[in-house]
């Protein structure tokens, strides 16, 4: 999952290099090997969700989203990512701004700070949720105390999956606004926009795109989380559950046809998120094309 | 004065940009501060427009006897046009222009159709009135640069400046750009301050050339002023090719070699020595030796194309290489060839003692 969004999307570069024009075979070996891997690992498991899902019919394939514990689980994931997408599209967004437009002691620093969820597994991610807000946690005490629960409630949910998606949106703007770099905010400020009107009319128009990929890609993963979200829940039925925490419980009941029912809206979202990605690249595209249209020599 | 520069100082860290410059700049007039990179000009033009700050305590930036230190860089009233343009990507050519009218607040906002007006106005005064509705990755480097220079003057600035406004454009497109930018200027008088590290272009268009070096201002003056009197070395050195003649002073003279030079007699140093400069388009190249005061070179390269063909010559006593530019009727008329030995005299050298100047023609 990590390694998705180190993918730019740059215009893909004419290939015509030398290797491949001389040996076809390279090209077609190459080709259908990545084809072969794909189906193998991708459209192979995909069919099989479908497939099983859909086994003992359409009705029992609906009947399986019936349920309250499914329903909570649905509502639950929505809940979550309705709060992380936005939190970390504000943070995303500021850190971003910071790190491509100003420079300050420790930006380096932050900008590997960033990457920290990507490096360490989410399995850690939660317990480090545990040990802060956990019973036995340094927290954990005081929370009680005052009749707060975090770990094995939704609030820890929602707090992992805020750390375990944060760096979604920042890494796609990031490269982007440093290279863009602040000229145009300061021919703003020169003509008198304040620093409002500068990020409404100038900088956000500016990285639109790539935060609406960001976005995307954020909101697929918190909705999608398993680890980190799984140590902090305690898997209460109808209470802590998300959609793939449910799924788990579910097979684990041998009650494969919900599982896989509720696995097969994981993997419509994917799709429509692929969907949606390849949607944003295209205009992201279009517009890296339109900058490189060779320019009207009219002088 | 517009502008006017009183003891600034700027320094980044260890580094100091700007020394105690001062400066003024009379209404309606178009001055270039003209340097290598990194002698502050940039930094200076940035100060005065309020993108950056002067070190604190060092002095004010007035604009019509207004000190403008503490204002905001949106409150200076100045256009600026950046190097690299930095127009609004997303925005049309309209947008870009009408930009500063729309933010305005909205008691000091004009009408949609008066805005309208206005930017139409300057898109014909800029002869890009058909590209409106374009954006600006559609346009050519010099149309992009005037859509900059609209949108800056739409807003009606006190002052305009421009960073090495010409920088990124090519030779060609950026000659007729100056050349353009000089006529608008005659024509809306607007007071202007351009930076530039190319003295061909700020003598052209500039009524004042402020020559600055390593965060000092070490001339000002007309393009002809500073041409013909510079101040220092380091201005002759910088305003065009040079040749060095290394000589010493006597007693009410210099002796470059076999020239002799008589010196005003107000400078009683002795026995020092002096550096005689001489342009290339000074320098006299003849067949025959008609004087004692000539020098006897060989021609090492010939550079022939061009108004003012190009002659590298080493001379024979020092072994010090000399360029000499002819017109092309002295250099048909002469018809040298690579190896050819010839005589040359400067007919018109400076003399600096101690970085002053001591004015003698030959």
């Amino acid at each position: 999952m990590a390694g998705t969004v180190a993918l730019r999307k740059q215009p893909l570069p004419d290939v015509t290099s030398p290797v491949g024009a001389q040996k076809p075979w390279i090209k077609w070996l190459l080709v259908s090997l990545t084809l072969g891997f794909l189906t193998l690992f991708l459209f192979v498991p995909l069919t099989a969700v479908f497939t099983e899902a859909l086994r003992k019919g359409i009705a029992a394939y609906f009947a399986s989203f019936n349920d309250p514990a499914a329903l909570a689980a649905i509502k639950l994931t929505l809940i979550t990512a309705a709060i992380a997408v936005p939190l970390n599209l504000v943070f995303g967004l500021a850190a971003a701004w910071a790190i491509a437009k100003f420079n300050f002691v420790g930006r380096n620093l932050l900008i590997t700070l960033i990457d920290l969820p990507f490096a360490v597994s989410p399995v850690i991610s939660g317990l480090i949720y545990v040990l802060l807000f956990g019973l036995q946690g340094w927290l954990g005490p005081w929370l009680a105390e005052h009749d707060l629960k975090v770990i094995f409630a939704v609030p820890g949910i929602v707090l992992a999956t805020i750390f375990v998606t944060f760096p979604f949106v920042a890494r796609e703007l990031i490269p982007l606004m440093q290279e863009q770099g602040s000229e145009e905010e300061q021919a703003a400020l020169v003509l008198g926009a304040n620093g409002w009107q500068t990020f409404w009319r100038v900088t956000l128009p500016n990285v639109k795109w790539a935060l609406l990929y960001g976005v995307i890609l954020c909101n697929a993963r918190a909705m999608g989380e398993f680890g980190a979200v799984s140590v902090v829940s305690g898997h209460i039925r109808g209470q802590t559950n998300t959609i793939p925490l449910h799924v788990e419980i579910l097979y684990n009941e041998y009650n494969f046809v919900a599982a896989f029912a509720v696995a097969s809206l994981l993997a419509i979202l994917a799709l429509l998120t692929l969907a949606a990605k390849s949607l944003v690249e295209w205009q992201v595209r279009r517009q890296a094309a339109e900058t490189l249209e060779p320019t009207a020599a009219e002088d | 004065m517009s502008i006017e520069v009183r003891s600034i100082s700027k320094t980044f860290g260890n580094f100091t940009a700007l020394h105690d410059i001062s400066l003024t700049v009379p209404n309606g007039e178009l001055v270039a501060l003209l340097g290598p990179s990194g002698c502050g000009k940039t930094t200076l033009l940035r100060i005065i427009a309020g993108l950056e700050q002067p070190d604190p305590g060092s002095g004010q930036i007035l604009f019509y006897d207004e000190d403008v230190v503490d204002r905001s860089v949106g409150e200076r009233q100045v256009g600026f046009v950046f190097q690299h343009y930095a127009l609004f990507r997303h925005m049309t050519v309209f947008d870009n222009v009408a930009f500063g009218l729309q933010v305005k607040p909205r008691r000091e906002r004009r009408s949609k159709g008066e805005i309208r007006d206005r930017v139409m106005e300057l898109l014909r005064l800029i002869q890009l009135e058909s590209q409106a509705s374009r954006f600006p990755s559609q346009l050519s480097g010099g149309q992009r640069q005037r859509v900059a220079l609209a949108r800056a003057l739409a807003t009606e600035p006190k002052v305009l400046l421009l960073d090495e406004p010409f920088g990124a454009l090519d030779a060609k497109v950026r000659m007729e750009l100056r050349r353009w930018l000089r006529r608008l200027h005659d024509e809306i008088h607007v007071t202007s301050v351009f930076v530039t590290h190319d003295q061909e272009e700020a003598l052209e268009v500039a009524d004042q050339v402020v020559v600055m070096n390593q965060g000092r201002v070490e001339q000002v003056g007309t393009p002809t002023e500073v041409y013909d009197h510079p101040a220092n070395p380091f201005v002759y050195s910088f305003l065009g090719n040079v040749n060095l003649f290394h000589g010493r002073i006597d007693v009410g003279h210099a002796h470059f070699d076999s020239i002799r030079v008589d010196l005003p007699p107000v400078r009683p140093a002795l026995d020092r020595t002096v550096v005689g400069y001489v342009r290339p388009h000074d320098i006299e190249v003849s067949r025959t030796c008609s004087s004692d005061e000539e020098i006897e070179a060989v021609v090492s390269h010939i550079h022939g194309a061009g108004g003012m063909p190009r002659l590298e010559l080493e001379r024979l006593d020092n072994h010090e290489r000399v360029e000499a530019e002819l017109t092309r009727d002295r250099f048909r008329e002469l018809a040298l060839q690579v190896g050819e030995r010839v005589f040359i005299r400067p007919k018109s050298m400076r003399v600096f003692v101690e970085g002053q100047p001591l004015d003698y023609q030959i």
